[in-house]
């Protein structure tokens, strides 16, 4: 988001907090997120692709939905809202289409958009497809594992490499682009990283029989929700319907929700727009670190990236919070200080929380129950092992499915396996060290040095796409080269 | 979140009072603070605060440059300039400080800083009989004005040079483009002052020399300047880091060697006896008396001849013969007449050691250019 993003989302929200009608703000908050992803999307080198990509999150979000679905007496069709929903989505669409007619500088999407024909055509197949599942195969009970695989193997495709350009490589060949020129960048699709997440959620608190019954809009809203489209945080379902729910019962103008909210984002745009952004200029990166020439100078500019990510990341999430405030939707805390936690896994419980969370609902717990509930089950330290390891590296290949953000996703596992080690053998001992106050604030102020060391550590594995010259910087900074 | 509790907690419930409250308030002193920037005009004392030479090393060429890989950036802060280069570090004992003025051949485009005329001469550690070691700063700047060079080394007195060294080409004489250098048009006051100072023929009244309105000195109107400071800074970092002050292409146009039939230099259609009122020997006059007792070398700089198309009508891109044939003749009588130090080096460096304009030097070309300017120094 830039900041003229961000502004106008600001003075959007500060709008409708004082002249939205209580009854529509759902209608509002779904009807600006639909718009907004079309226009956050960064136009992308494809012919059309960057108006396709959020149209294909629509449909995908709805086809998850009509999974989930929980209709009232088993009723086949769409509900009234239902029906209503899906036609002002199918209008903004088309009106989103539209601004191919329009001068560049006032369109809302990131470039031409396509013939309208070609969408309205597409919009029939992808009705047509919503009838046949809703009449046929609804009670089929493997939608919710389908929807699972599918997301995760298109999350696959997109995030690794060779498969997103062969991708590229068709979809140009499609719209008669250079094949030669494909790339994973053209497969730009802002915030299917997020979307993905919160889709698989949905379908597995459905399938567990958890989730909360949703109709379309607050499906779509909770999805798609604008200020946490790009980069978080990853809200629950059960919680955003809570407050989505209570919409109509929020007192517009509350100057306690107002000034909370334009605090958190002031805040935020000063860790993004004058810390981070001034901290990229040192941050380490590929080239940096092939220029520097001296150790001290690639420890600094490590700590710079360390900083930096952190305060670009919490910034962002500091701004989606504060909007969300404003617009009535109580985004949950994302960081909580990570970088003064005295060992890894606290800085674990405090570091991009939202999806620690969600790894540790959805991948530790029901691998490690697995584990556990095997005949020849292996010992609770394998256990340990594996679903630390597995759980990390799922975090790590989430960012791109490299080998360097496997090494990160390796560098945070053995880490939380060996703190568990640790902690298990030292829990008598640190109990201890209740009576003697000096040694305990002294092992304390140690932990959140090492601790912050191995984490800073670990972005090189992240800053540097390439794992030789991350092993390269790794053994120079601890002074092995 | 607990962080949060100085915002969310504390307070029974904010209200519109509140609120209102704090906005008047940070709005007068939003309101307050610029006025006391326009009044204070505080940016040449932030100027001179830097990281560079305390926590950083000093820079050994002026900050200058566009391009992010380049960790360096163009900044019009006379006081930032000088504070971040190493000339601003105390003066050794045994130093023979000399400045070397000029365009961008001497400030070194695509060369690294060791390969500059300032990084060649250190090298070559040339000592005086006195026992000093020669220390060659480079304060060139890439613009073409003689003007600029004379405001530099006007502010660089301060620095106690015990010579100069000023090196420069017809380009930077044309009077009409004395004026459009960036450094030339933000430095108002200064530039005023020379102008008035030594009588130069130059419009003090020209638009291109406005002062900053009051607008234009508050923190809103400053803000460029500021974000500027901080960004030099913290690519000192970079600097300290890399030795890297540039952005050097792995390849580059090389100066061209074939021209069109073409005779005009500048505003010049066609050949015509050049005056001295016409280029700017005046501002040159103007630094001898500002260099005042520190021997000060005029260097006519060397340039790229062609031997391509058309080269029997142009030395080079820039050049048509006659213009720098009447450039130099008139150069030769000036400084005969006033008495001025001055070496004519316009065809000391082979062809071949020219990369990508008329003026800028290979390594090895700007060796030999050391070489011969290093035996003078010495010699002077």
């Amino acid at each position: 988001m830039t900041l003229l993003d961000i502004g106008i989302f600001c003075v959007g929200a500060l709008l409708y907090a004082a002249f939205c009608p209580p009854r529509w703000r759902g209608w509002a908050l779904m009807i600006a997120s639909v718009i907004a992803i079309y226009w956050l999307q960064p136009t992308l080198n494809i012919r059309f692709l960057d108006f396709w990509l959020p149209t294909l999150t629509l449909i995908i979000t709805l086809l998850c939905w009509l999974i989930v679905r929980q209709p009232e007496g088993h009723e086949p069709y769409l509900g009234r809202e239902d029906r209503l929903t899906s036609g002002v989505v199918i209008g903004l669409v088309l009106a989103l289409a539209a601004n191919r007619y329009l001068a560049p500088e006032v369109r809302l999407t990131p470039s031409r958009p396509p013939e309208i024909t070609t969408v309205i055509l597409v919009l029939i197949l992808i009705a047509a497809l919503t009838l046949l599942v809703t009449r046929r195969w609804r009670d089929w009970p493997r939608w919710n594992q389908v929807g699972i695989i599918a997301l995760v193997l298109l999350f696959v495709v997109i995030k690794t490499e060779p498969l997103a350009q062969g991708i590229s490589s068709i979809l140009r060949a499609g719209v008669g682009q250079d094949t030669s020129l494909a790339s994973i960048v053209d497969i730009g699709w802002l915030g299917f990283s997020y979307v993905a997440f919160r889709l698989i959620h949905t379908l597995r608190d459905h399938q567990t029989g958890i989730l909360p019954a949703l109709n379309l809009r607050e499906y779509l809203t909770y999805v798609i929700f604008f200020p946490a489209y790009t980069a978080g945080p990853i809200d629950r379902a059960g919680r955003f319907i809570v407050d989505d729910v209570a919409l109509p019962k929020l007192h517009g103008l509350d100057a306690a929700r107002i000034t909370e909210g334009a605090g958190r984002i002031v805040v935020g745009l000063c860790k993004k727009f004058v810390i981070a952004d001034s901290l990229a200029l040192i941050a380490l990166d590929a080239t940096k670190a092939e220029q520097s020439e001296s150790v001290l100078a690639l420890w600094v500019l490590l700590y710079a990236y360390a900083f930096r990510l952190f305060f670009d990341f919490s910034g962002y999430t500091d701004i989606a919070i504060g909007i969300g405030i404003l617009l009535g939707i109580r985004l949950p805390e994302n960081f909580d200080r990570p970088y003064l936690k005295p060992n890894i896994t606290a800085f674990w419980q405090s570091w991009h929380m939202t999806l620690t969370q969600w790894v540790r609902f959805y991948i530790f717990s029901p691998l490690s129950r697995s584990l556990l509930r095997r005949r020849q089950r292996p010992s609770n330290d394998v256990i340990m092992l594996i679903c630390h390891l597995t759980t990390m590296i799922v975090i790590g290949l989430w960012h791109g499915v490299t080998w360097a953000f496997f090494m990160w996703g390796m560098w945070h596992g053995l880490a939380l396996f060996g703190h568990k080690l640790w902690a298990d053998r030292t829990r008598a001992w640190v109990r201890g060290l209740g009576e003697r106050p000096r040694l305990k604030a002294a092992y304390t102020v140690g932990g959140v040095l090492l601790t912050f060391h191995f984490v800073t550590l670990g972005w090189v594995w992240f800053a540097l796409p390439d794992v030789g010259l991350a092993w390269s910087v790794f053994v120079r900074l601890l002074g092995l080269a | 979140m607990s962080s949060w509790g100085w915002l969310t907690e504390g307070i029974a419930a904010y209200n519109w009072r509140f609120v209102a409250r704090v906005v008047v308030k940070a709005g007068l002193l939003f309101v307050l603070l610029n006025v006391a920037h326009a009044l204070l005009e505080p940016m040449p004392l932030i100027g001179r605060l830097t990281l560079h030479n305390h926590l950083l090393p000093g820079r050994a060429r002026l900050p200058y440059g566009e391009h992010p890989a380049a960790y360096n950036l163009s900044v019009d802060s006379l006081e930032a300039m000088f504070a971040t280069h190493e000339i601003s570090q105390p003066k050794a004992a045994d130093e023979f400080r000399v400045l070397l003025i000029g365009d961008s051949a001497t400030w070194g485009v695509l060369l690294r800083p060791e390969d500059t005329l300032a990084g060649q001469i250190n090298a070559m550690a040339y000592m005086l009989d006195d026992g000093r070691t020669v220390r060659a700063y480079n304060v060139g700047h890439p613009m073409l004005s003689l003007t600029k060079d004379l405001l530099l080394l006007d502010y660089a007195m301060q620095y106690t040079p015990d010579m100069i060294v000023w090196l420069m080409t017809l380009q930077s004489f044309e009077r009409g483009r004395q004026l459009d250098a960036a450094l030339v048009q933000r430095n108002v006051p200064q530039v005023h002052n020379l102008i008035v100072s030594y009588g130069l023929n130059l419009d003090a009244q020209d638009a291109r020399l406005s002062e900053p309105d009051f607008f234009e000195r508050t923190i809103i109107g400053q803000r460029r300047v500021l974000a500027d400071w901080l960004r030099l800074q913290l690519y000192g970092v970079m600097w300290a880091a890399t030795g890297i002050d540039q952005f050097y292409p792995e390849a580059y146009t090389p100066r061209a060697n074939d021209f069109e039939a073409d005779l005009s230099w500048l505003s010049y259609a066609l050949p015509q006896s050049l005056t001295t009122n016409e280029l700017a020997f005046d501002v040159i006059a103007a630094g001898l008396e500002r260099a005042g007792d520190v021997p000060l070398l005029l260097i006519n700089e060397p340039i790229f001849i062609a031997d391509g198309e058309n080269s029997e009508l142009r030395y080079n891109f820039w050049y048509p013969r006659w213009a720098y044939d009447a450039y130099r003749v008139l150069y030769a009588a000036q400084a005969e007449t006033y008495g001025w130090r001055y070496l004519d080096l316009w065809d000391a460096i082979a062809s071949d050691e020219f990369t990508d304009s008329p003026v800028h030097l290979t390594s090895q070309g700007m060796r030999q250019l050391a070489e011969i300017i290093g035996t003078v120094i010495t010699d002077f």
